[in-house]
């Protein structure tokens, strides 16, 4: 089993607060959507890459977990395990919204590649270069053992040099992301 | 022609999420796919929605698309002669 002290490095996002390894790194408002949140983080990060405005709420909160938690890291051979539990739903009731009146049928296709969980995983990936493993579990609670196991699998198999694995959760504007590096 | 430009700048911004773009950022003859712009085909797809909400336009065969998304002047010259709404 890994245990705790194999947890190299941790990072936080919830309640319009970014914390990484107990340290307040970003904050905001607490009035403000997550919308304009993600906005504020993503700008205190002073990096270019567009394509953070296209991602839906769910691959925001993913991409800056991870990009705050890899900042002056080896990314070389790390796998990417995470887990959530309500999947893309925030994202899948909005392309539903968007197909609701036969008179205005206008399905957004921007939303509906977002409408697969894993796709904020990808999102990572690309971001990253992370050609590893990589997984996307939807359980009720955080899938501890599960994704340990399958953690522990991976390092001991020699898949992976390192595992980036968490929770990413995003519904209607609530959301908590905590991301570990083993 | 000039209204129908800005316009479509501005939808083009709002709907694929162009932050810091502004309308006078846009070239009326800049590429908007590849260099310029740089969009990528989920972008191509979200033009065709635009064309069809918008302006009534159906692109029935999405290879039209390569030469009317070429850019501003491309569209709205294609806008302003196939537009139903």
């Amino acid at each position: 089993m890994l245990e705790k002290t194999n947890i190299r490095k941790s990072c936080t996002i919830e309640q319009h607060q970014i914390v990484v390894d107990d340290k307040l790194i970003w904050s905001s408002e607490p009035h403000v959507s997550f919308s304009d949140f993600a906005k504020g983080a993503f700008l205190h990060l002073d990096i270019d890459y567009p394509k953070f405005y296209k991602m839906d709420a769910l691959s925001k909160l993913a991409f800056l977990a991870a990009e705050y938690i890899l900042q002056e890291e080896d990314k070389d051979e790390l796998a990417l395990v995470l887990a959530n539990r309500s999947g893309s739903l925030d994202t899948d009731v909005k392309h539903q919204e968007s197909i609701q009146d036969p008179e205005h049928f206008y399905p957004r296709p921007a939303t509906f590649v977002y409408t697969l969980a894993n796709i904020c995983a990808g999102e990572i990936a690309i971001r990253h270069g992370l050609q590893t493993e990589h997984a996307f579990f939807v359980a009720e609670e955080f899938p501890e053992e599960t994704i340990t196991a399958y953690a522990n699998y991976l390092l001991q198999s020699g898949k992976a040099k390192r595992v980036l694995y968490g929770w990413v959760e995003y519904f209607q504007e609530a959301y908590r992301a905590v991301l570990y590096i083993f | 022609m000039t209204a129908l430009k800005e316009e479509l700048k501005k939808q083009i911004i709002n709907v694929l999420n162009l932050e810091d773009i502004t309308p006078e950022d846009i070239q009326d003859d800049e590429a908007l796919f590849d260099e310029g712009l740089g969009l990528d085909s989920i972008d191509a797809l979200e033009l065709i929605v635009l064309m069809d909400k918008e302006y009534g336009i159906k692109l029935s065969d999405p290879k039209l698309g390569k030469s009317i998304f070429q850019s501003i002047e491309t569209m709205t010259t294609y806008i302003s002669e196939n537009r139903t709404k």
